[in-house]
C-alpha cells in the first residue's frame, strides 16, 4: 500500500516531519529554554545575566502584589470567557440551524474580523468607545432627543448630557477582550453543535420537553466537548492578553502580561520577567491538565 | 383485527410542499385505533414526511390531521399524544438506559417511585430488564432500538410512530424484530404507524398497508389484498415480483374475460373485469403462479385442470437465466417473440433444481384466477 508508506517507513516519516520539528525546536523550544534558564538567573550589569540557579525571582513573583495581579488576570479572563460563552452559544446555535444557503455567509461573518490586524481593530474599538466616540455621541443624541420630547409635552428637560467614560477602565478591557475572543468561542461551539444528531433534539421534543429544557438537558451536555474546547481556546489567550489592557485599560487595569512586558523593557529585569512568564505558563499547563483529566462524554456511533 | 374500527388518526386532504417540490399530494386516509398500520413506498415518496407531520415536526401546507378527533393544527410535537421511534433511534448518548426511558416521565411530572416502576416495566416489555444502568455506547444497535421503543412506550401514547425501524439491523435480527414488533403491538394495544421501504417488512407486520407513490396513496389494503389484488401497475410492481404484459381486452362477461397480449399469448380469466371492449389493459402475473413443464407434458397437465379453453394461459419458451436461491429457483424464460417471463419454482425435493438447465425448451401454464387485470 503505497499511500500507507509514510506511516510505516521511518525515512518518509522523518522527511515529512523534520522541517516542522526543526522549526519548533530552533524557534520555539530553544528560546523558551533560554527564558526558562533566565528565570533562575541574576542581573550582572545592563546586558549580562548570570545563571546562578537562584530561586529569588520566583520568590519575588509569588509576592502578594504579583499574586493579586495574577488573580485579577484570571478573574478578567474568566469573566471574558463566560461572556463569550453566553453570547457565543446562541450565535453558534443560530448558525447551526440556519439554512444551507446562509450558513457559509454567517461563518464568514464570524471570521471576518481576522482579516484585520488586531491593533487596527483595537484602535477602531477605541474610536467607538471614546468620550467623543460614536457610542457616546449616539447616546447623547438619544438623550437630547428625549429631553426635547419632554419639553414638547411640557415636562422639565433632562440635565445636559455628560459623556460616559467607556474607555481606559476595566469595562473597556473586558469589552475589548470579549470583542477579540468571541470568534474563538463560536467556532468550536459551532463545530460541536453541527455534529449533533438532529433527531436527538426531535426525540426530546417528542418526549414532551420544551425548547429550553431540550437545550439544557440535551444540547448543552452533548456540546460539552465543544464548550470545553471553546473555553480553553478563549481563556488561555485572554489570560495572556497584553495589547487590549495596554491600549484600552486604565491605570488600575493592568494584567499580568503588561507586568511581564515592563520587566523585559522598562525595568530591564529579564530574570524576574522570565519567572513571571513561567508562572503563567505553569498555570496554563495546570488548566490543560485539568481539562484532559475530565470524564469523556461517550459518543454513540 | 380491530373490534372497533374507530379512526385514531384522520389525515384529511393533506399536502406538503417544500418550495416547488410537492412531497405529499392531497392525501386522505384514516388509521384505526389499535391497528398496525404501515406506510410503504420507495425512498423519496413522501411517506416519512407524512409521518413527521403526524408527529408535528413538519406542518401540512394544506389539509388537516386529527388525532383522536382533535385537530392538531398549532399543536407542537411536545404536546401531541404520539411518540416516535427515530430511524437513528436517537437514544441520548449521555444518559443511562434507565435515564433515557425516564426522560419523558420526568418532564411529565410523574412521581419518582412511579417512574422507577414504569421504567422497569417498559424495559421488561422490550426484553431489556436489568440493562437500566448501562450506557448506550455499551449496547448493540438492536438493543439501542429497544431502548428507543421502551422510551416511547413508557409514555403510553395513543399512537406510536416508527420511522424505518428495522433498516439499520442485519437480516437475521430484522426478521426477529418483525415478529417482536407485531407481538409487542398486540400486547400493548397501542396503534403503531410504521414507515418502511421494505415490502417484506410491511407484509409481515401490518394489519393494513398504505402504499405511497410520488406523494399520493397508490393503494390502501391488507397485506394479502395488496399482493393478490393490486389495483395498479405501480403497486403490482413495487410489492413483490411480477410479470406485466400489455394487452387488449377481447372478452368481458360477468363470469369470464380474455385479454390478448401480443408476444405472450391469450390470457383467460374466470371472472369479469369492468372495462370497455378493446381497451388497453395490463396483465400482472406473479412468477410463483406460473407452472413450468418439459414440452408436451404441460398441455396435458393444463388440460387436466380444465379451467381455460384450449390455446389460453399457455406459453412456450427457452430458459435464458436461472438463479438458485435454496428454497426456490428463479427462471428467466424467453418466448419465441423475444418477450421474457420470470417464473419461480419451489424446490420441493433436494433434486428439483436439477430438472431444468440453461437453454432447455419449456412450456408454462397458469390458472385462470391467477392473472390480474390492471387498467392503469
Amino acid at each position: 500500500m503505497a499511500e500507507q508508506d509514510w506511516k510505516t517507513s521511518k525515512r518518509t516519516f522523518a522527511a515529512v516531519s523534520l522541517p516542522t520539528l526543526f522549526w519548533v525546536v530552533v524557534f520555539f523550544l530553544v528560546p523558551m529554554a533560554i527564558v526558562w534558564l533566565y528565570s533562575f538567573g541574576e542581573n550582572r550589569g545592563l546586558t549580562e545575566i548570570e545563571f546562578s540557579g537562584t530561586l529569588e525571582n520566583y520568590k519575588r513573583a509569588t509576592e502578594w502584589l504579583y499574586l493579586t495581579i495574577f488573580g485579577k488576570s484570571f478573574a478578567v479572563a474568566a469573566l471574558v470567557t463566560l461572556i463569550c460563552l453566553i453570547i457565543g452559544f446562541p450565535v453558534a446555535m443560530a448558525i447551526t440551524f440556519a439554512s444551507e444557503k446562509w450558513r457559509p455567509w454567517l461563518l464568514l461573518g464570524i471570521m471576518l474580523p481576522f482579516w484585520t490586524n488586531l491593533l487596527i481593530r483595537t484602535y477602531a474599538l477605541m474610536m467607538l468607545l471614546g468620550t467623543q466616540g460614536f457610542a457616546n455621541k449616539g447616546m447623547g443624541a438619544l438623550w437630547e432627543g428625549t429631553s426635547w420630547i419632554k419639553t414638547l409635552v411640557g415636562l422639565q428637560p433632562l440635565p445636559t448630557w455628560e459623556p460616559v467614560q467607556l474607555l481606559f477602565n476595566n469595562f473597556a478591557v473586558v469589552f475589548g477582550l470579549v470583542y477579540v475572543h468571541l470568534p474563538f468561542m463560536v467556532l468550536p461551539l459551532y463545530a460541536a453543535l453541527d455534529r449533533l444528531d438532529r433527531s436527538l433534539i426531535e426525540a426530546s421534543l417528542d418526549l414532551g420537553a420544551g425548547h429550553f429544557r431540550t437545550i439544557m438537558r440535551i444540547v448543552v451536555p452533548l456540546a460539552a466537548p465543544g464548550i470545553i474546547a471553546g473555553v480553553m481556546i478563549t481563556l488561555i489567550p485572554a489570560l495572556g492578553a497584553y495589547l487590549t489592557p495596554d491600549l484600552m485599560g486604565g491605570t488600575d487595569s493592568q494584567m499580568i502580561a503588561n507586568v511581564i512586558e515592563r520587566q523585559f523593557k522598562k525595568a530591564n529585569d529579564w530574570p524576574f520577567g522570565a519567572a513571571l512568564s513561567f508562572l503563567l505558563i505553569y498555570a496554563m499547563f495546570a488548566l490543560i491538565a485539568i481539562q484532559s483529566m475530565r470524564k469523556k462524554v461517550p459518543e454513540v456511533r | 383485527m380491530t373490534e372497533t374500527a374507530k379512526p385514531i388518526i384522520q389525515i384529511q386532504n393533506v399536502s406538503k410542499r417544500f418550495g416547488k417540490v410537492t412531497a405529499v399530494d392531497n392525501v386522505s386516509l384514516d388509521i384505526n385505533a389499535g391497528e398496525f398500520f404501515v406506510l410503504l413506498g420507495p425512498s423519496g415518496c413522501g411517506k416519512t414526511t407524512l409521518l413527521r407531520m403526524i408527529a408535528g415536526f413538519e406542518l401540512p401546507t394544506e389539509g388537516r390531521i386529527l388525532i383522536d378527533g382533535q385537530d392538531m393544527a398549532g399543536i407542537p410535537p411536545n404536546k401531541r399524544p404520539v411518540n416516535m421511534v427515530f430511524q437513528s433511534y436517537a437514544v441520548f448518548p449521555h444518559m443511562s438506559v434507565a435515564d433515557n426511558v425516564a426522560y419523558g416521565l420526568k418532564i411529565a411530572g410523574v412521581k419518582g417511585g412511579e417512574i422507577k416502576d414504569r421504567v422497569a416495566e417498559a424495559l421488561d416489555l422490550v426484553k431489556l430488564g436489568g440493562f437500566g444502568e448501562r450506557m448506550p455506547d455499551q449496547m448493540s444497535g438492536g438493543q439501542r432500538q429497544r431502548v428507543a421503543l421502551a422510551r416511547s412506550l413508557v409514555m403510553r401514547p395513543k399512537v406510536l410512530l416508527l420511522d424505518e425501524p428495522l433498516s439499520a439491523l442485519d437480516a437475521k435480527l430484522r426478521a426477529q424484530m418483525q415478529f417482536e414488533l407485531s407481538e409487542l403491538q398486540e400486547k400493548v394495544g397501542i396503534t403503531f404507524v410504521t414507515v418502511t421501504h421494505d415490502q417484506d417488512e410491511a407484509l409481515s407486520m401490518a394489519c393494513r398497508i398504505g402504499v405511497i407513490n410520488k406523494g399520493e396513496v397508490a393503494q390502501l389494503a391488507t397485506p394479502s389484498d395488496l399482493y393478490e389484488y393490486p389495483s395498479n401497475r405501480f403497486v403490482a410492481d413495487f410489492v413483490g415480483s411480477v410479470n406485466i404484459f400489455e394487452g387488449k381486452l377481447t372478452l368481458d362477461e360477468p363470469d369470464k374475460a380474455a385479454v390478448d397480449c401480443p408476444g405472450v399469448g391469450k390470457i383467460y380469466l374466470n371472472h369479469g373485469v369492468t372495462g370497455p371492449h378493446g381497451a388497453d389493459v395490463w396483465i400482472a402475473l406473479r412468477p410463483e403462479k406460473i407452472y413450468l413443464h418439459v414440452p408436451g407434458e404441460g398441455k396435458a397437465v393444463r388440460a387436466a385442470a380444465q379451467d381455460a379453453p384450449d390455446g389460453y394461459n399457455f406459453a412456450r419458451g427457452k430458459i435464458k437465466g436461472m438463479s438458485y436461491l435454496g428454497d426456490i429457483t428463479l427462471f428467466e424464460i424467453e418466448l419465441e417473440s423475444g418477450a421474457r417471463i420470470r417464473v419461480s419454482r419451489p424446490n420441493l425435493s433436494r433434486h428439483d433444481q436439477e430438472d431444468f438447465t440453461w437453454d432447455d425448451k419449456v412450456s408454462m401454464h397458469w390458472r385462470a384466477d391467477s392473472p390480474v387485470v390492471l387498467l392503469g
